[in-house]
């Protein structure tokens, strides 16, 4: 082995590539945003009395499960294409992860909701409470409890899926910094080492904070 | 001012458990309603407030049909309290915050006056000790009496109870008797489901018996309990007693 | 515009060259799929059994693989594998790299199977007589793997899309041969909905499987 490390064009490297990080982090969460407000919307329609809108969310879901997350960011950014749809490359990424979130997160709901007795129900109606009082009240906070750990695991999915921006171009977040870099000095290693090592914190900040927050919020 | 439950009939899809029922609890009296399990007794309980629907008859509530269409269940509901079999306690809330919360967001009252009323149930029911705790950590019988004071919160002038003692263990059952024999001495309506036979002889003005989805007598407990006069009844107190 | 679907320069030798990119992605699938459960399945019963002082660092290495991209994964190995100067082909540093990031997976689904059998039932095994082997081959794993084998399906199946990432690599799998058409005949929506259709067709009757398993077993409980 005669290859020489360099660390330090990498570690000078590093606030460009925090700065990438932040447009990660800035992805994922608005993925998660996103994803949370159609899986509840794939939810309901799953339940819904219509038969199309039952069939348009068992496609939505079952492509998001199906096919690689990769292929659904594809999707997004050339198959469009042909539609006269053009994303350029962080709206793509975005709406292929939102898709994948809302799907894997509509299952995760749907079995939350299941979750939660019925006799829930029955009790808070039986002292007078709507329907809708009821489920603000009484189902969804029991329901949250019980879709945290699942939903706190996709947000580092989606993390990690932002990765693949760089794959249709996205070039100014942590992945597409680091290869940008690499591009210009070919110290692969070094490079995507260092953003290993960010991608890693970014993870375990989002998995420490939540159960922080879990720690918080779930007394009971 | 009374609960008149007349003729009313009510299935579970082919199945029939409610076959004619005819009842009248008059504001003040304490009835109690014993038969086997499986005999619709449960289920015409959930019948008077609207929880399950009825096929035919009717349930009047101070005059008020219950399953009429526009009849507003939220708001009848406010002057009927249930306990059930399986206390329901809200896991996610405080014994303070389980009784609080249907006077806040059904009657509207104010934060203090909510806790002001909770605190004065909860006390009542032997629980001011407990008012920060969460559900989970009460044994079943102080879970069951948090539900009775949680019903008592909304000032009910009803109370319906079904089979409260069912699912407790032997040494907490007595505890939750107490607790509804302090209900019936003040005076309240109470219409309660109950495998406590010698209970029910104590505190009922009537007893009801139950049998395949009919009253097949009913009277002061004296003589149904005491000198029941169907070959039914005499073979269900035979085999509880 | 749907036109170009019905009227396309797509030729039957472009399904073949798809197809075989299919069966390089079932490949890569297959060896990562066995180096993955036999690694997480030792991982699992050395985390299930062993004491703190092995079970925390062996932990902690493994969540490293789940805490950062598989992308950067691959990336980081093909290069390593330069500076070092093995000489493996991008299609053996792929099958390794998902291998190691399966078996991460796999420790804790085999872990938690193991766990998931209750001391007390292990316990009356004994009562009855059954030696400790017998306790293991005849309850434990038995329970273990009804527990296990829905989430090392889904796992597997995860895995089979994961493997779309290899072609950073240069490993030409289904998405990339898709992608070398659609560069050439120009109709990426077409092209990759067949490339959809053939990922969906392999990963959708075995996910289906998967959840029927799961469903029929918790019935039994």
């Amino acid at each position: 082995m005669n290859y020489t490390f360099h660390w330090l064009p990498a570690f000078r490297a590093l606030p460009e590539m925090l700065a990438g990080a932040l447009v990660t982090l800035e992805i994922a969460v608005l993925s998660m945003l996103l994803g949370v407000f159609f899986a509840v919307l794939l939810a309901v329609a799953s339940g819904s009395s219509y038969r199309s809108l039952r069939a348009l969310a068992a496609t939505w879901v079952e492509l998001a499960r199906n096919t690689p997350s990769l292929f659904q960011i594809y999707m997004a950014y050339f198959g469009l294409g042909s539609l006269g749809i053009h994303l350029d490359s962080f709206v793509a990424l975005l709406a292929g992860i939102t898709f994948n979130n809302a799907g894997y997160l509509a299952e995760t709901f749907r079995g939350g909701l299941r979750a939660v007795p019925q006799t829930q129900v029955r009790a808070a109606r039986s002292l007078g409470m709507g329907q809708v009082q009821a489920f603000r009240l009484i189902v969804l906070p029991q329901m949250f409890r019980i879709v945290f750990y699942p939903l706190t695991n996709q947000m580092v999915w989606a993390i990690l899926m932002t990765s693949l921006g760089v794959i249709v171009g996205l070039n100014n977040d942590l992945t597409g910094v680091t290869q940008e870099l690499n591009v210009r000095s070919f110290r692969t290693f070094e490079y995507f080492a260092l953003a290993a090592v960010i991608y890693y914190l970014l993870a375990k900040l989002v998995t420490v904070s939540a159960r922080l927050m879990a720690w918080r919020l779930f007394r009971y | 001012m009374s609960i008149e439950i007349q003729d009313v009939h009510k299935s579970f899809g082919s199945l029939e458990v409610v076959k004619g029922v005819t009842m009248t609890v008059e504001k003040g009296e304490v009835v109690s309603v014993i038969g086997g399990s499986g005999s619709g007794k449960s289920t015409l309980l959930m019948c008077i407030n609207g929880l399950e629907p009825i096929n035919s008859g009717r349930i009047l509530v101070d005059g008020t049909d219950v399953h009429a269409r526009g009849t507003d269940l939220n708001k009848l509901r406010r002057k009927i309290g249930i306990v059930f079999q399986q206390w329901n306690a809200f896991p996610h809330l405080t014994v303070l915050e389980n009784v609080m919360l249907a006077p806040r967001k059904v009657l509207g009252k104010s934060k203090a006056e909510a806790e002001a009323i909770a605190v004065e149930k909860l006390s009542h029911v032997g629980l001011a000790e407990k008012l920060n705790v969460y559900p989970s950590r009460l044994s079943g019988g102080q879970q069951q009496r948090m539900a009775i004071a949680r019903a008592l919160a909304m000032s009910p002038d009803y109370m319906l109870f079904d089979e409260v003692t069912s699912a407790l263990d032997p040494q907490l059952v007595g505890e939750v008797l107490d607790t509804m024999r302090l209900l019936s001495a003040e005076g309240m309506t109470m219409i309660c489901v109950t495998h406590e036979i010698a209970f029910a002889r104590e505190v009922s003005n009537r007893v009801a018996f139950f049998h395949k989805g009919r009253i097949h007598e009913i009277g002061p407990p004296a003589q149904v309990i005491g000198n029941p006069q169907q070959p039914e009844t005499v073979a269900f107190l035979k085999s509880v007693l | 515009m749907f036109s170009s679907l019905f009227e396309t320069t797509f030729s039957l030798n472009d399904l073949w060259f798809m197809l075989k990119g299919a069966g390089v992605t079932l490949a890569l699938t297959g060896w990562a799929v066995l180096g993955g459960t036999l690694l997480g399945v030792a991982f699992g019963v050395v985390r299930a059994v062993a004491p703190w002082w092995v079970n925390a660092p062996l932990g902690a290495v493994l969540d490293v693989f789940r805490s950062i991209p598989l992308l950067i994964q691959l990336v980081l190995a093909n290069s390593f594998k330069t500076i070092v100067g093995i000489h493996w082909s991008p299609f053996t540093v792929g099958c390794v790299v998902l291998a190691l990031y399966m078996s991460a997976y796999c420790t804790e689904i085999v872990r938690s199977g193991f766990l998931a059998v209750p001391a007390t039932t292990r316990r009356a095994a004994r009562s009855l007589g059954l030696s400790y082997r017998q306790d293991l081959t005849e309850i434990v794993f038995p329970i273990a793997l009804r527990v296990a084998l829905p989430s090392w399906i889904g796992l597997t199946l995860g895995v089979m899309k994961d493997t779309a990432m290899v072609w950073w690599i240069g490993v030409v799998e289904l998405l990339r041969s898709s992608q070398v058409i659609v560069t050439r005949i120009q109709e990426p929506l077409f092209v990759l909905s067949i490339a959809g259709l053939i990922y969906f067709l392999m990963s959708f009757p075995i996910a289906r499987l998967g959840a029927r398993l799961e469903k029929r077993w918790r019935e039994n409980d």
